[in-house]
């Protein structure tokens, strides 16, 4: 009597009022059946598959010292690169079209700028320099498998991270 | 809203307390934000749904608040769950940002914080929190996840292996493949058709340094590539969300060093 104790009694054949009842509520609220083929039914799921939305990703993804530190390698080393190449472009262009870029004439300008922008060029060069420097090496201790723990990567990301703020403000104002 | 308040009511009936056997508490309502979206409605873009639960009255896990919304709230939601004890993998979603299975993360009682809950990242929904794991599923198929081994063993009946050898496989072995660590890694966003991402590549070293597994040097080929195992560049998402405590970061590099070495 499990059935009429937990209420289900209701559903039993033996009420006519009540079972009609129940039944047009269930299928009215419970059950909804569509009878189909493989065919069709491979056609839906296509159908669906064309529709489907990317979920979230970067937007949503909680900030966290692992992914933010390699956006950070990322980003400083292609600016970096960007950096290195536009100067020795510079330069070999200078020398062909007699630009007069050479290392005094951009030293004198350099002196001719205002400290404020000064400190500015210095930072924006030291900072990204040094974080790419000190991450590359710890890039290399992952490599030989080490420092391959939570522990590890937070210790070594944090000492990055101090190692960078040190020498960047040093080069930055000395 | 309607059916919110009902369960509220219902708390008070006389059913309800006559069943109780704590004394009553204050209800402590925690706001949820989910992520909703139905193939049924394609045009309507996915947006987040706030739903309300009185925290003094649900389980202490997250699992537990979303099957009390679907109970109680809004039948509609959409979620997978089975063992609701961390073993099955089931219920892996993006809650408050980080990639964890539902029935292993803690409701955070601060009801001051909205609590966002995503399906797992850059995947294709199949509805509300399901995503589409066919791909997945086909890179853990093509890493060929069974032993092969050219000879049959002396006896005539087991592989046998040492202690030490059985030791080497303990952190890996324990992968229940719910997809957090792959989802997690944006190197895996950005190349999931060819990379085959934190989850799958543990799976493949667990087999390359099992003793009993004699095809190592075709494993080891099949990874050679530019794609396959080199898109990992030691972000350690993976690592950091496995809600199983697994180190994928760690097994990635040691199967960079077998390559690089053997």
């Amino acid at each position: 009597m499990l059935s009429t104790r937990l209420g289900l009694g209701l559903l039993k054949p033996s009420n006519k009022f009540l079972t009609l009842k129940s039944q047009q509520i269930i299928s009215k609220r419970f059950i909804n059946q569509v009878t189909t083929t493989h065919e069709r039914e491979q056609e839906i799921l296509t159908q669906q598959r064309k529709n489907r939305p990317s979920s979230p990703h970067l937007t949503i993804y909680q900030p966290q010292l692992t992914w933010y530190v390699s956006s950070l390698h990322r980003v400083t080393g292609v600016l970096l690169a960007g950096a290195f190449y536009g100067v020795t472009v510079a330069y070999a262009a200078g020398d062909l079209f007699n630009l007069g870029i050479d290392s005094n004439s951009i030293a004198s300008y350099f002196q001719s700028l205002s400290t404020p922008t000064q400190y500015a060029i210095k930072a924006t060069a030291a900072f990204p320099f040094f974080l790419h420097a000190a991450n590359g090496v710890r890039h290399l201790i992952w490599d030989a498998g080490k420092e391959l723990t939570m522990k590890g990567v937070y210790r070594t990301g944090y000492s990055v991270l101090a190692f960078t703020a040190v020498i960047g403000t040093f080069y930055t104002f000395f | 809203m309607f059916a919110f308040k009902r369960s509220i009511i219902s708390l008070r009936s006389p059913l309800s307390r006559g069943l109780a056997t704590t004394t009553e508490k204050p209800s402590l309502i925690k706001k949820f934000k989910i992520y909703r979206w139905s193939p049924d409605k394609p045009s309507e873009k996915p947006h987040l749904q706030e739903y309300q639960v009185d925290l003094n009255d649900c389980g202490p896990m997250i699992l537990d608040a979303i099957i009390k919304i679907k109970n109680e709230q809004d039948p509609t939601l959409t979620f997978r769950r089975s063992c609701r004890e961390g073993i099955c993998g089931s219920c892996a979603m993006n809650i408050g940002g980080r990639n964890t299975l539902a029935c292993l993360c803690r409701i955070d009682r601060d009801v001051k914080k909205d609590t966002k809950i995503y399906p797992l990242p850059h995947m294709f929904v199949v509805r509300d929190l399901v995503p589409d794991l066919t791909h997945f599923y086909k890179q853990y198929k093509s890493i060929q996840p069974y032993l092969q081994r050219d000879s049959i063993p002396e006896d005539g009946k087991e592989n046998l292996q040492s202690v030490e050898d059985r030791k080497k496989l303990d952190g890996l072995y324990e992968c229940i493949l719910c997809a957090c660590c792959s989802t997690s890694c944006p190197s895996y966003w950005w190349n999931q058709q060819e990379y085959l991402g934190p989850a799958v590549l543990m799976q493949a070293y667990r087999w390359l340094i099992d003793s009993r597994d004699q095809a190592g040097r075709v494993r080891r080929e099949m990874l050679e590539n530019s794609m396959s195992m080199y898109r990992c560049h030691t972000i350690l998402n993976c690592t950091r969300t496995c809600p199983k405590g697994l180190n994928p970061g760690k097994a990635i590099a040691e199967v960079k060093k077998q390559l690089a070495f053997a």
